[in-house]
Order: structure tokens, then C-alpha cells, then sequence
């Protein structure tokens, strides 16, 4: 097994933190650079097995094409819905100033 | 826009060549969401079409609309699409309010639809791919003018959220404005033709993003920008014209064109840059695990072949053929939705009493100036008016002139033009005797005049003989058959 942390940098770790949202210290950083290394070491030793020949899984089970019919059923109250949000107004969902651009 | 001068400008035109890719996002038209059983709606009141699904609730499971899939078959039959055996969904990942769950699915590597074409006006332009998505909620940004980044906090409804998409992306095969705008309007019509859309760019059902970049002729590809916010045709074509510009004067400059996103301002006719962010985009796709693949039966792909309408491209070479019209009226006929369908009922209608010409003279010009001001539909018009209208102007009964004010009476009140005619009285004489008898006693009265034209040059005879034409017309109480009374007058002009 190699040296932990070496499939991760610590760069890495932080930039994945960022996109999560997540703020960590930097003792955090530090040991979730290395946990995550041991994991992906694990992870390491299935690449080398050979699947040379296996199709690539998105789903464990065999199945395609589950469908529903396109019949509208009913939604939920919204009065209800708005009485668990945070903050509402005019029947919305009141959310902090958005910053970053809509994707 | 610029101010440089007309000869500079073609100069330009002559080195540089414009290259325009579009992705262009469509709302289907489906009964209900992409995933859950929640109306597909526009225009509800504010949260009143969700659910556990589309909000994103813990526990709660995405299950595939089987219409969805029907429609992208459909997609993919009309632009002629490779659809593979299969085709899986993803997650992309982003932390933005429009989508509550914090990621949008979509198609990422492996589409419903790849490798298609779209002719517009004989040039093939290459569609790259075709694939699903949830479309997301709708924010309105408070404080700052409505602005996002001044706003002090927004407001969002999930109405939207989970409406199905298509994204259709094309090849960069565009070279013009005018191109790109031509291209959307086929699009359109062939997607409201299989019947997946309604289209409508002003309900924000189709909405279109230009990939824009400049280059000398026969260079490699410029740097792009991406326009987003076009909300019309016209827009379209001159958010593309406003880069064309400013990337040329960039690069004559000698500066750079940067890659990025801009936003096309409608009022003041620019593009803007979007706020530049610290990091490239990372959405970390991943396969959806709650979704198994797609994976179209031969029933079903067989079932959408055979239940294809006949495409707007086919269309107009028929009506074209058929009926002896141009180009631009068979391209104004398709533009608008139904308005073919309603010409093509009353070209049926007429029963010989006149051609199909008269028929799409007043359907491209009348009945689409009524459509566009009332925004109905072609399709709650009577066709059969509009033929018994042609008909009645075919056999004389009345004159071109009285036939607008028939119509315009006729599409109002949904009255038929016979009935119209009748009670204003407005039947044109085209009785031959009562005609002649009409102008012979305007001749006796004018004989001064009748004199003057006949000793008179061209100019002062083609002034005489109008000014007794419109003393022949006021004694008929402009009723009189124009042909027949100009036949009538000058019979009687040259026997002397
Ligand atoms: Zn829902």
C-alpha cells in the first residue's frame, strides 16, 4: 500500500470542501487529506483488478425503461409546504441574495 | 452600434467571417413533470405544482415520464438523430436555490439523441446532440432594481422546477445573423409540427444561448462567447450582429477575445460580461442512481416512425409546388402556427372559385395582421369564411378594396362574408348594360373634359381619363366593377 495521502493532495481536498460548502479548519484539511488517501488507496486496489471486459455499472440492478404514466396526480398544500421554509413572501420561498451566476 | 463608416464596414464583411453555434432549450409539452406527477404549467400561482419529487424532500424517488421519452423519439426522428440503445442520466452538481436538491438531472456522455441535421435554407447545419433535463425554479431577485447581484434577497417558486427539457445543441455551422435567426424559426416550426412543444420564446418554452466567435476566412475557430438572455428572434440576431462587432474591433485592436459568458441587454442594445468567477465551472457529474437507463423498444421506435407528421421542411415544398407561391409567403405561412393548416382548409373550401394564391395573399397578409394584434390562434378561425371571401371577390361580386373591410368584419364578428355583403349593400354592379349607361351619361356631362383628352398629349390625356374614371366611379357609388368600368370607358373614349 502506498503512503497515505498520496492520491490526494491537500489542494485537492480543500477545492472538494469548497464545492461541498464545507468550511474546515486547517487540522481538518490536514486529516481528511489523509483519511480520504486511505480510502482511495482502497478504492485503488479495485483498479487493479483486470475489467478489461465489464460494462461499466451506473445501476446495480439489471433493469431499463421504468416508467410512469404521464397522469397528473395531486400536489402538495402549499401553505403547508411554506410553513416549514425559513422565510417566505408572496407565496416564495425567501432565500438569501443569491451570489455566483444561475449555472 | 459602431462608428466606424459604411466603407470600413465592408471592408470588414470581406475579411472576417462570423461563426454562430446555438444550444436552444425547448419545454415539452408533456401533461406533467419530467419526473413526478405534477402539473407541467405555466403561469400558476406560486407553488402550488410541487411535490416531494421536485422539491427535493429526503426519501423521495424520481420516476421517468414515459411520454418524455416518446417526444425525444419523436426529436429524433424529425432531425435525424442517431437515438442509441441506450442512454443514462446524471447528476450536476451546483449550489444555487433554482433547484432544491442541489443538482440538476441531465444528460451528460451518453444523450437520447446524437448526431443530427437540420436544413435551413439549403445549407445543412449539424446538430451535435439532443438530450433531457429537468428545466429549474424560478427566481425573482428584490432590491437592487430587480438586478441579481445588487438584490437583497430573492424570491423563488418551484413551479418550474422539473418541467422536462430538451437541450438541442448545434454544430458551429452558422455564419450570419440571419442564419441563426432562420434556423431557430425551422427549428420551431418542425418542433411544433411533431407536436413536443408549444415554442413559445416569450413564455420562456424555447430559449436560446448563441456560442459566438469571429475568425478570418479559412483560419481555425476564434476564441467564443456565450450570449445568454435572448428572449426573441429578433434579439437573437442582434445579440449575434453586437459580438460580430465588438469581437472585430477587439481583435483589430490587437487585444483578445476572452472566453466567457456574456448577457445580451435589450434596452441598451449591448452584450455584458457576466461576474467572472474565481473558479472554472465544476459540476462533478455523476450517474444518476436513482434512474435506471433508457432503452427505446422496437415497438416504440417503430410506433413514433409511423405516427410522424409531415415536417414543415416537406410542407413547404409542397405548398410551394402545389401552389404556385414563393418561398417567402410558404415561409411566412409556416412561421406562424397553424396559420398553414387554416390556409390549407380553405384552399379546399374554395371549390374552384378562385386559387390557392388568393387564398395565402389574404392568410400572410389580413388574417395574420388579426392573428398577431388579438393573439388567437389560426386554428379558431373559419377557413370556410376565407374562401367564401375569395370567392366572392373571384366572381366580381366585390372589389379587393371592399373584400379587406369584409374580412376584418368577417374574422371580428365571425360572420361569413356573404351575409356581410348583403346587409351593407356592398355587391358590386357588374351588370355591363347598367355600367354603360353609367358612363355614356358622364361623357355627356364632361364633355369639356372629353374634349381636352382628346386633343391632349399622354400626360393630359392619362390626367382626363382618371378624372372621368373617378366621376364614372362616384356615379356608381363606387360600387361599379373596376375591371369592367375601365373596359367600358375606354371602349367608349376611342369610338369617339
Ligand atoms: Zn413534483
Amino acid at each position: 500500500m502506498s503512503e497515505p495521502g498520496a492520491r490526494i493532495t491537500r489542494a485537492e481536498v480543500t477545492h472538494v470542501a469548497r464545492l461541498a460548502r464545507l468550511a474546515l479548519t486547517d487540522d481538518e484539511a490536514d486529516s481528511l487529506t489523509r483519511e480520504l488517501g486511505v480510502i482511495l488507496d482502497n478504492a485503488a486496489r479495485v483498479s487493479a483488478l483486470d475489467t478489461a471486459g465489464v460494462p461499466p455499472t451506473a445501476h446495480p440492478v439489471p433493469l431499463v425503461n421504468v416508467l410512469r404514466a404521464d397522469v397528473p396526480k395531486p400536489c402538495l398544500d402549499r401553505d403547508e409546504v411554506l410553513s416549514q421554509a425559513p422565510a417566505v413572501e408572496d407565496g416564495r420561498f425567501l432565500v438569501p441574495r443569491i451570489l455566483g451566476e444561475e449555472p | 452600434m459602431t462608428d466606424t463608416t459604411d466603407t470600413a464596414d465592408a471592408s470588414r464583411t470581406d475579411q472576417w467571417e462570423t461563426v454562430v453555434g446555438l444550444e436552444v432549450h425547448v419545454e415539452l409539452a408533456t401533461v406533467t413533470k419530467l419526473f413526478c406527477a405534477c402539473p407541467n404549467l405555466f403561469g400558476a400561482e406560486p407553488n402550488t405544482n410541487i411535490c416531494p419529487v421536485c422539491l427535493g424532500l429526503p426519501g423521495s424517488l424520481p420516476v421517468l415520464n414515459e411520454r418524455v421519452v416518446e417526444f425525444a423519439l419523436r426529436v429524433g426522428e424529425a432531425f435525424h438523430f442517431d437515438v442509441p440503445e441506450r442512454s443514462i442520466f446524471h447528476r450536476k452538481n451546483y449550489f444555487y436555490p433554482d433547484m432544491p436538491k442541489d443538482f440538476q438531472t441531465t444528460q451528460y456522455d451518453e444523450p437520447i439523441c446524437l448526431a443530427g441535421w437540420l436544413d435551413v435554407d439549403g445549407v445543412r447545419v449539424g446538430i451535435t446532440r439532443a438530450h433531457l433535463e429537468e428545466d429549474t425554479g424560478k427566481s425573482v431577485h428584490l432590491g437592487g432594481g430587480g438586478r441579481i447581484h445588487d438584490a437583497s434577497h430573492s424570491l423563488v417558486d418551484y413551479n418550474r422546477a422539473g418541467v422536462p427539457l430538451m437541450e438541442i445543441v448545434s454544430e458551429p455551422d452558422m455564419r450570419s445573423s440571419e442564419q441563426a435567426r432562420r434556423y431557430v424559426e425551422e427549428l420551431r416550426a418542425t418542433l411544433l409540427a411533431i407536436g413536443v412543444s408549444d415554442v413559445k420564446m416569450e413564455e420562456g418554452s424555447l430559449r436560446v444561448d448563441a456560442n459566438i466567435s469571429v475568425r478570418h476566412y479559412g483560419d481555425e475557430f476564434g476564441t467564443r462567447a456565450e450570449i445568454k438572455n435572448v428572449n426573441s428572434l429578433r434579439s437573437l440576431a442582434r445579440a449575434i450582429d453586437y459580438e460580430h462587432d465588438r469581437q472585430i474591433e477587439m481583435l483589430e485592436r490587437g487585444e483578445r477575445v476572452k472566453q466567457e459568458t456574456r448577457h445580451w441587454d435589450e434596452e441598451a442594445g449591448c452584450t455584458r460580461p457576466g461576474r467572472s468567477k474565481e473558479e472554472p465551472d465544476d459540476y462533478r457529474y455523476f450517474p444518476e442512481p436513482d434512474l435506471v437507463p433508457i432503452a427505446p423498444s422496437a415497438e416504440l421506435r417503430a410506433h413514433v416512425r409511423a405516427s410522424m407528421p409531415e415536417l414543415p421542411a416537406a410542407q413547404r415544398t409542397r405548398l410551394i409546388d402545389e401552389w404556385g407561391i414563393n418561398d417567402h409567403e410558404a415561409g411566412v405561412l409556416l412561421s406562424t402556427p397553424g396559420l398553414a393548416e387554416y390556409a390549407e382548409t380553405a384552399v379546399v373550401a374554395l371549390d374552384g372559385g378562385g386559387t390557392p394564391k388568393d387564398v395565402v395573399n389574404w392568410a400572410t397578409n389580413d388574417v395574420l395582421s388579426y392573428v398577431n394584434e388579438t393573439g388567437l390562434s389560426p386554428a379558431l378561425l373559419a377557413p370556410e369564411m376565407l374562401a367564401e371571401l375569395v370567392r366572392l371577390v373571384g366572381d366580381g361580386t366585390i372589389s379587393r378594396n371592399q373584400a379587406r373591410d369584409v374580412l376584418a368584419e368577417s374574422l371580428r364578428e365571425e360572420k361569413w362574408p356573404k351575409a356581410i355583403v348583403s346587409e351593407r349593400g356592398l355587391a358590386q354592379v357588374s351588370d355591363e348594360g347598367a355600367l354603360g349607361a353609367a358612363v355614356d351619361d358622364v361623357l355627356a356631362q364632361n364633355a369639356d373634359a372629353v374634349e381636352e383628352w382628346r386633343s391632349g398629349d399622354d400626360k393630359v390625356k392619362k390626367k382626363k381619363r382618371g378624372f372621368l374614371m373617378g366621376e364614372c366611379m362616384k356615379a356608381l357609388k363606387g360600387q361599379g366593377n373596376p375591371q369592367l368600368l375601365n373596359r367600358l370607358l375606354d371602349e367608349r373614349l376611342a369610338r369617339g
